[in-house]
């Protein structure tokens, strides 16, 4: 067997080495009555026939490399260059482990602290962590961060927060007796409502920007009034739009979250992707998972390890901060080789042309008749439509035209079937988007009053 | 000479990219974004080129050990070769170029495969339901202790609040029972390394939520007492956990469900050869028996006549515990693994890890005494307590002077219970050359303890960097590089050689 190197031979000598006669003696201490003998999960096949097997399975799936796509939700398709894969596909970063032992481990550790550096400028913010698992998670340790410093119980999450992140807070926060609260009920939360709702019970308050419909939230106003009340704010981002829009550092939130998924990762149906996390100075023993250092070693030459582990699991075990063990060192590499080569102009050069080509979009699609912008906020490279028909409808109807559409936000919330999420990047081409444009145009006309009747009924919570 | 920061190569004005031009109206970016806040100062990343680029990470590459490069016996994490044909599976766009928000129909060979993954793990765990969503090892921990705190709760049991786990656990064990709220009870091991089952007698009662088992346990032994375990468990009405952490030394000889394993966590990372990655993303799918099924987390894979759906109908569960479905990436790792080896293969690893790790236990536990009496699974845990004591070479002091051999040292000083713990964990795919020539090294470290400690106390020598200073790395974080301009500014003085990051 290709991976298995031991020849019967072998086996034998090594055997009589440890002096047992044979392998079933040193599982001696299982008894019989837990012997299960081989799992019915099908005799092992040949390198060739797993590959025939594996291609035969993917070609079932419709991707986004030949086919134009407008989705995004928190997950966006960019064009990932090819230095990158170059570089996390090099064994000795991805066949490593947990830099344990620093002496042999430099690279990844010299690559966490590049990355905690980016990820740091681009927040600015003070420190960064090595990352974590994903924005969801990001966003739940952050809301405990925010609970431990301020020891009090709740957590407001606003409605414009990535569906799976608040699921993932409420979670987290229900096993341990908090309460989460929401936060708004429109498409973007209004500063004057929400401060009411900021008292001296709430630990911190989240808000994302721009938010799950694409919409820019008022950050300093609502940062503001967390902090009138004392409690901290958590902002959670898209990275790349912190090349244009105000990072949190410069609105003086105390936790920057976000996903670094559109940093050089790959889509691959929703993960591995990047957890980000940083904090203003004075929060970082409060930090989960890995973070390292800068020091000296015993020639006075500079290296770097892992450090402050007096926060983590296996120091204070049911003392720590989290039990997170690892990062997503990887996605992390790759994020930081990504940063690198679009550097300080690249991602802005990058950001501006999604910009301007989601605001193209944009201008295109609402002078359909029956589309019209779902918000007045300003966005970034997303933004949220009102259809005629419900945008189910819609997306069939793109498909059908060999184009994966947009977010049917009917997917998420019902009462938002007749609402469609687009997101526009450098992969949407103006002749994608006038394609897009002309396919929608071509839809089956609907009687106006029905359409109508069908938009008012999805003003549903608030929204219009 | 030490490796520059990327930071420092940056030269004004540098690009390693190139853009598609402009193809809609250039509207000045501040119109656009009327009403929004701008960035004020930029963010201080490097201008490079790509050449620049790649050979920068290339350098820092060749500082890591890697499982391609040597033998990297690192105890509990299971460090085995990582197949290539796994990389080069999961790059067709049919997996890396799909989105999570696609029409279900449009992802049925994403569906089909996560169904099957789901299927295959229940078989191999003797579980009746799984998740894939975990993104980890702990991550997987977190769902089962939020399951069964669920299940309790459901039972009008919410006073169940304590888990009770062996002190030779992993630390993510009692770090978990915190994030859930629950309260930490140590059961103590007894003199052959088993839970001592006197104690956990008396420790289980009507405030148990759940034990935590790893079997085999950190000291790489298989607790026979297990079924016992699970009835005191039971019968005081908790549940028991398992911690996958070391399942590959069990395929094809014995399964957690039927040790009486109500959730089970198992690392892809670990047995079915996803790549460690330097430190993650891993993959920890859960296992359920049927009784908690009604809390896994949504969604799952289901198949519904013909077509494999997402599967939200679940009224009872905990909701979600990350964004999406899981590490999707590692799922079409480890189900190519687990197509590659099949139910022969798996068992035949699982035999062959015990065996190599009994051989090295053999080779040297006169010199480095086992913790505890053999036969041990798949890993070993041996001491150098001997050896301290008679040249006053430590543990970690071995360690270290393992990489001037040309090996990764082992897990140190875990689990915690074993003085001057070593913890070795061959895995099947090295050879019988490869494990004599540890022994070798290991040998003849034992030897220099004797005739030159000093060389082995300062040891790594051949190292790109000697021993770091860990606790000035503590005390005076540096935990960022700051360009000198920015940091003048704000009144910081510049790293990296002036001062570090106050704290």
């Amino acid at each position: 067997m290709s991976y298995l190197p031991h020849t019967p031979e072998e086996r034998t000598e090594m055997l009589d080495v440890i002096g047992v006669a044979s392998v079933d003696e040193l599982f001696a201490n299982v008894p019989e009555s837990l012997r299960s003998g081989e799992p019915n999960i099908g005799k092992g096949m040949s390198e060739l026939e797993v590959v025939r097997l594996l291609d035969g399975l993917q070609a079932q799936n419709l991707d986004l490399e030949h086919r134009p796509s407008f989705l995004g939700g928190g997950a966006y398709q960019h064009y990932v260059p090819s230095a990158v894969p170059a570089i996390t596909g090099r064994s000795e970063f991805y066949t490593s482990y947990t830099p344990y032992q620093p002496e042999v481990s430099q690279g990844t550790l010299q690559v966490i602290y590049e990355f905690q550096t980016m990820i740091a400028e681009l927040m600015g913010l003070d420190i960064s962590n090595a990352s974590l698992y994903d924005m969801a998670t990001a966003v739940a340790e952050a809301c405990t961060i925010a609970i431990n410093e301020t020891r009090r119980s709740r957590v407001l999450v606003a409605a414009g927060v990535h569906p799976d992140s608040r699921q993932v807070v409420a979670t987290y926060m229900r096993a341990q007796g908090f309460e989460c609260v929401d936060l708004g009920e429109d498409w973007t939360i209004d500063v004057e409502r929400a401060g009411q709702l900021i008292d001296e019970s709430i630990a911190g308050v989240v808000v994302q920007s721009p938010n799950f419909w694409g919409a820019i939230e008022p950050m300093q106003e609502l940062c503001e009034a967390a902090h009138r009340s004392g409690a901290l704010f958590i902002a959670a981002v898209n990275p790349l739009s912190l090349a244009l829009l105000a990072p949190p550092g410069e609105y003086g939130a105390d936790i920057g979250v976000g996903c670094g998924q559109p940093l050089g990762i790959s889509l691959s149906y929703g993960g591995p992707y990047l957890g980000l996390i940083a904090v203003r100075e004075g929060l970082e023993r409060r930090l989960p998972g890995r973070i390292a250092g800068a020091t000296q070693d015993s020639r006075g030459r500079k290296g770097y390890v892992l450090t402050l582990q007096a926060r983590e699991q296996h120091i204070r075990r049911e003392k720590a901060t989290s039990n997170i063990c690892t990062n997503h060192q990887l996605m992390a590499l790759a994020a930081t080789v990504y940063l690198s080569l679009l550097g300080k102009e690249g991602l802005r050069e990058l950001a501006a042309l999604c910009l301007r080509r989601a605001h193209y979009a944009a201008e295109m699609v609402t002078g359909l008749d029956g589309f019209g912008i779902a918000f007045e906020a300003p966005f970034f490279n997303e933004f949220t439509v009102k259809t005629p028909v419900p945008a189910a409808e819609i997306n069939r109807h793109l498909l059908n035209a060999g184009i994966i559409g947009g977010l049917d936000l009917g997917q998420i919330d019902e009462r938002l079937d007749h609402f469609l999420t687009l997101a526009v990047t450098e992969m949407n081409d103006r002749e994608q988007i006038d394609d897009l444009v002309e396919t929608l145009r071509s839809l089956e006309p609907v009687e106006a009053s029905v359409a109508e009747a069908d938009l008012q009924g999805a003003g549903a919570g608030g929204r219009s | 000479m030490s490796e520059q920061l990327i930071f420092e190569l940056s030269s004004p004005g540098r690009k390693g990219y190139s853009l598609p031009p402009v193809d809609v109206p250039e509207v000045p970016v501040e119109k656009l974004l009327d009403g929004a806040k701008l960035r004020g100062r930029p963010a201080e990343l490097p201008q490079v080129s790509e050449p620049d680029v790649v050979r920068h990470f290339t350098h820092l590459s060749k500082l890591n050990y890697s499982i391609d490069s040597g033998f990297y016996p690192l105890g509990s994490c299971t460090m085995k070769y990582n197949p290539k044909v796994n990389e080069q599976a999961v790059v067709a766009a049919g997996w890396r170029a799909i989105h999570p928000y696609q029409p279900e129909a449009t992802v049925q060979g994403a569906l089909r495969l996560m169904y099957e993954l789901q299927e295959i793990l229940c078989e191999i765990a003797g579980m009746s339901e799984f998740t894939l969503q975990p993104a980890a090892g702990a991550h997987g921990e977190l769902t089962g202790l939020l399951m069964i705190q669920a299940y309790h709760r459901a039972r009008g049991q919410s006073g169940r609040n304590e888990v009770i786990a062996p002190d030779s656990s992993h630390g993510t064990n009692p770090a978990t029972a915190s994030m859930v709220g629950c309260k930490l009870i140590t059961v103590h091991s007894d003199d052959r390394g088993r839970v001592d089952l006197e104690e956990l007698r008396k420790l289980a009662c009507e405030r148990t939520a759940a034990l935590m088992l790893t079997n085999p346990s950190t000291l790489g032994l298989f607790d026979e007492q297990v079924e016992e375990m699970s009835e005191i468990i039971h019968e005081a009405g908790g549940m028991m956990y398992y911690d996958g952490a070391n399942l590959n030394a069990i395929m094809g000889v014995a399964r957690p469900g039927d040790m009486g394993f109500d959730v089970v966590h198992l690392n892809l990372h670990k047995t079915f050869t996803t790549p460690h990655g330097g430190g993650g993303p891993g993959a920890g799918p859960v296992g359920v028996k049927a009784v908690l099924a009604p809390f896994l987390p949504v969604p799952s894979v289901s198949l519904r006549g013909q077509q494999y759906v997402l599967e939200y109908d679940r009224p009872q569960s905990i909701g979600k515990v990350r964004s999406f479905y899981g590490n999707f990436g590692m799922l079409v790792r480890a189900f190519t693994y687990i197509r590659r080896m099949g139910s022969d293969g798996l068992s035949q690893v699982s035999r062959d890890a015990v065996l190599s790790a009994n051989y090295l236990r053999a080779r040297l536990r006169d010199l480095y005494p086992e913790a505890y009496g053999g036969p041990n699974m798949h890993e070993v845990v041996l001491s150098g307590k001997k050896i301290q004591r008679e040249t006053g070479v430590r543990t970690m002091d071995v360690a270290k002077r393992l990489i001037d051999h040309g090996f990764h040292p082992p897990t140190v000083y875990f689990p915690l219970i074993v003085d001057e713990a070593l913890m070795i964990e061959p895995t099947e795919t090295e050879n019988k050359d490869t494990l004599d020539a540890f022994v070798e090294a290991m040998r003849a470290i034992a030897e220099e303890a004797r005739t030159s400690p000093e060389t082995v106390k300062t040891a790594p020598h051949s190292a790109p960097v000697g021993r770091l200073d860990e606790v000035q790395a503590a005390r005076r974080p540096d935990l960022r590089w700051r360009a000198s301009h920015v940091a003048n500014e704000s009144g910081v003085p510049p790293t990296p050689e002036s001062q570090p990051l106050g704290v």
